[in-house]
């Protein structure tokens, strides 16, 4: 049996799971049911795709006879949608088996429930769906069960508000991404990818519809300027949805883009790299920066979702650029990077969701400046999460090092490229890439501090406990996997091979083949990285230190109270909170993105009232790009809503007239 | 026999299209009635011409329809309505009635230039059948704008449906469930018409549309 029939069976048995969580959802057996059947389904879908990636040979295709008459609904499982297959279902099984604890403490299941296997299966449908009719309607459907699991929690605070900007944006998104399977299909209308692939549209016409699908993918996936509605549904959603959401759908919008700017679009133009690097820049820069400022935990991921997604695009930009001048290699390693990223981000976006939710359990509280010193109360989950914010801000020997490292060698590739835009902007993207990968470590050293070190600045932070332990398992597995691809990331790299050779035409030399689990990403003299040195000298180094402290400090060990300059004050407020943690770089950054003001209430000498601290951030983004559009949509809303109220006579002369001047636009056509 | 055949079929199309203007100018509901009943019978007879051109028999039985329910039924059931409304009194015109025949010159002209451009290559007769039933059609939407009453707008739907009986006894092989379909949904809209005329009346005693409106501006 081909793959993506088994594939497809997946897809159907999630969907049937969805069905038949509808009924059994308000019972105590539902939860069990939908999260242990998306466990085996997901586990299931993964095996197939990894052994599709690892060992297929020419994709296995299906065509069912739905869908438009002529074209009919095609599957097929090649080696790049097997590899985002593996990714998304690799999140999902996670997402599944840490429900099975945390969706204990869901008070509306029936809301959830029924969605989660109907997510699951629009995003595997997508991923392998083989023509753009079935394409566009898993896509749909994958944005319609996401909304719905966004809105789960609709009476809670802005989540009303974050459902409807979603549904919006997934709608102008599908719509884009329409005109770009339009313009690629032309006017005969070659639906299925195999004919687009085989006859390719014109130049023109292909940059228009790479443009298109940037901005269609580009909306769902969060990059900037069309990522308004990421930080707002993301959090708003349940804690592994929230992953989800992250961890997968953002990288299948990636997919989308790959697929249509590497397969289906023809043969590649470099200019079209540009609008690219540059978006994918922004996007981080601006994602990290926003990640930095706020101060709700789950929007700190959900910036940090935009910012890696910039990365992503960056490396995808770079491998766009290279295939253009005929520089393989330099394509294969920039495509390589780019698509770990996509893999390593996967992993630890999901932990640090799932390490989010477990605070939101224990706690009830996402807001940084409410919690502290958790790491005391759950010290699982404050390590997990450290691994997870360590494995983010690209601190060897993790996971995220390997792939970013390998996007800054990308970069310093780029001066090989003939074109002198080019040869300028590469390096600017790659300090621009330098700087973001410095901020979000600064980001995480802050969205881990100040929640799980210092003292509670809560009465439900000091109440903590720590959660179950299959939530505990789940959060444990991610990230044992961020340290085992951080130390294996020559083996990592092979396994995309297949993937890359799709996209690009060749790939990188065989990395595991290196002694001592070296990469060597372009020849050994140039560069090369080695995880296991660095985790060895690391967990040496450490042990080293610890036996120097408890061997040789002294033994008159003496507790007494910090210095506290004078100001003996036992109020945790007193603490760093987390704007004054990110108030040095919003002074240098603030004024590029945001409307930052601050409002110091400071009571004159002699008065008893306390002085009030006041911080507003506005988005730049939104009031330039977004309120203009919202103020012309709403005009014309209120002019269209008189033709709601006419006479039954005037109605009737609308329709009259109507007919009459397509009448006489017939008679007078020439 | 062809020239014959033409000319009177000619005649009754075009009878047809006078009968849509004479309506446009009565004043009354009962002699508006009348017109229309007229005009029925006119199409009755032009559609059993067609079938006898044509030799196509089933085209007698939409003859026959035609004949029963629009010029005798439906107009019957009109007049009982005005007798148990109580209305038999002036029609309103919106538009005065040179600019509405002016309107309605305009209107067949287009029609037959329409016709004479997407047809041109077609049988004269199809296409002067085609042109006429479109001229009814037109004219039928035309009095539906210009008047007031309900139950003329009603006359105007039914002058319209004419032309569509029109139209489809001209094209050749039409097949006759298609017109009896159309006769029985013309029999459909004026039950429901007429429901919804009894309801107008109960509930605003009048049968004037603008009533509609002034109600339903209360609440915008």
């Amino acid at each position: 049996m081909n793959g993506a029939a088994l594939c497809l069976a997946g897809d159907a048995a999630l969907l049937a799971l969805a069905v038949a969580g509808a009924p059994t959802s308000a019972r105590p057996l539902g939860r069990p049911l939908v999260y242990g059947g998306s466990l085996v389904l997901s586990l299931a879908l993964l095996a197939v795709a990894a052994e599709a990636l690892l060992f297929g040979g020419p994709g296995a295709s299906l065509v069912l006879p739905l869908g438009l008459p002529w074209v009919g609904a095609r599957f097929s499982l090649d080696a790049l949608s097997a590899f985002f297959l593996v990714v998304v279902n690799l999140s999902a099984a996670a997402a599944s088996l840490y429900a099975l604890g945390y969706g204990r403490h869901e008070h509306d299941p029936q809301r959830v429930l029924p969605f989660f296997p109907a997510f699951l299966a629009g995003m595997n449908l997508v991923l392998v769906a083989a023509d753009a009719y079935t394409f566009l309607l898993s896509w749909e459907f994958m944005s319609l069960a996401s909304w719905a699991l966004v809105m789960a929690h609709h009476r809670d605070g802005q989540n009303a508000r974050a459902g409807y900007v979603y549904l919006v944006m997934a709608s102008f998104g599908t719509f884009a991404l329409l005109i770009a399977f339009a313009l690629l299909a032309g006017l005969d209308g070659h639906f299925a990818f195999e004919a687009i692939r085989a006859a390719p549209p014109a130049a023109t016409v292909a940059i228009l519809a790479l443009v298109a699908a940037l901005v269609g993918a580009g909306s769902k996936a969060g990059l900037a300027p069309l990522h308004v509605w990421l930080p707002l549904a993301h959090p708003a959603a349940p804690s592994h949805v929230s992953a989800l959401m992250s961890g997968a759908m953002t990288k299948v919008a990636v997919y989308a883009f790959i697929r249509i700017a590497f397969d289906l679009a023809g043969p590649p133009d470099w200019r079209f790299s540009i609008p690219v690097l540059v978006v994918g820049a922004a996007s981080g820069l601006i994602g990290v920066l926003q990640a930095l400022m706020d101060a709700d935990l789950k929007r700190v991921l959900a910036y940090s979702t935009i910012e890696n997604i910039g990365l992503i695009f960056v490396g995808l930009g770079l491998a766009y650029a290279f295939r253009a001048s005929g520089l393989d290699a330099a394509a294969a390693l920039a495509m390589t990077a780019a698509l770990l990223h996509v893999f390593n981000h996967a992993l630890f976006k999901s932990l640090l969701f799932f390490g989010s939710g477990a605070v939101l359990t224990a706690t009830g509280e996402r807001r940084l400046n409410r919690l502290g010193g958790l790491l005391n109360r759950m010290p699982a989950t404050g390590l997990f999460m450290l691994v997870g914010a360590a494995a983010i801000s690209a601190l060897p020997p993790l996971n995220g090092f390997v792939s970013e490292w390998m996007i800054l060698q990308a970069v310093l590739l780029s001066p090989a490229l003939p074109q002198w835009t080019l040869k300028i902007l590469a390096p600017a993207v790659g300090a621009s890439v330098a700087l973001t990968a410095a901020l979000a470590a600064a980001c995480f050293v802050r969205a881990f501090g100040i929640p799980f070190l210092g003292r509670p600045r809560s009465d439900a932070a000091a109440k903590a406990e720590e959660v179950d332990r299959i939530s505990l398992a789940a959060m444990g597995g991610l990230a044992l996997l961020c340290l085992i691809f951080g130390i294996f990331p020559g083996q990592a790299i092979d396994a995309l091979r297949a993937a890359v050779d799709q996209a690009i035409g060749a790939h990188m030399p065989t990395q595991s083949s290196i002694a001592w689990l070296s990469i060597e990403p372009v020849a050994a003299s140039r560069s090369s990285y080695n995880g296991l040195l660095v985790a060895l000298f690391i967990a040496l180094s450490a042990i080293m230190a610890a036996t120097i402290i408890h061997r040789f400090a002294t033994a008159a060990l003496r507790r007494a109270p910090a210095w506290d300059c004078g100001f003996p004050d036992p109020a945790p407020n007193t603490q760093y909170s987390a704007e004054s943690f990110s108030q040095p770089v919003r002074r240098v950054f603030g004024r590029i993105a945001f409307t930052p003001e601050e409002r110091i209430d400071m009571p004159r000498p002699g008065e008893t009232r306390a002085a009030y601290f006041d911080l507003r951030l506005g988005d730049r983004i939104w009031t330039t790009g977004y309120l203009p559009i919202l103020k012309v949509v709403e005009r014309a809303a209120t002019l269209l809503n008189h033709l709601q109220f006419l006479t039954i006579r005037q109605y009737l002369s609308v329709v009259f007239g109507a007919l009459v001047a397509l009448l006489v636009v017939l008679a007078s056509w020439p | 026999m062809k020239g014959l055949a033409f000319d009177v079929s000619h005649l009754l199309a075009g009878g047809l299209v006078l009968l849509s203007f004479v309506q446009l100018y009565q004043n009354r509901l009962y002699a508006l009635l009348n017109v229309y009943s007229l005009q029925a019978f006119v199409l009755a007879l032009s559609v059993a011409w067609q079938a006898f051109v044509q030799d196509e028999s089933h085209l007698y039985v939409t003859a026959f329809i035609a004949f029963l329910f629009k010029a005798i039924v439906v107009p019957t059931a009109l007049h009982r309505v005005i007798v148990q409304l109580g209305i038999q009194r002036d029609v309103e015109n919106v538009v005065g009635v040179g600019p509405t025949m002016l309107a309605g010159l305009a209107l067949v002209a287009l029609a037959e230039v329409v016709m004479l451009r997407i047809a041109g290559d077609a049988d004269v007769l199809a296409r002067e059948d085609l042109a006429f039933a479109l001229s009814v059609v037109l004219l039928g939407l035309l009095m539906m704008v210009v008047r007031r009453n309900a139950v003329s707008m009603v006359v105007g739907f039914m002058s319209l449906e004419n032309g569509l009986i029109l139209a489809a006894a001209g094209a050749k092989g039409m097949p006759l469930v298609v017109e009896i379909s159309v006769a029985f949904s013309v029999l459909v809209a004026l039950v429901v018409i007429g429901v919804f005329l009894f309801r107008i009346s109960e509930t605003f005693a009048t049968v004037d549309a603008e009533a509609l409106d002034s109600f339903r501006d209360g609440r915008r």
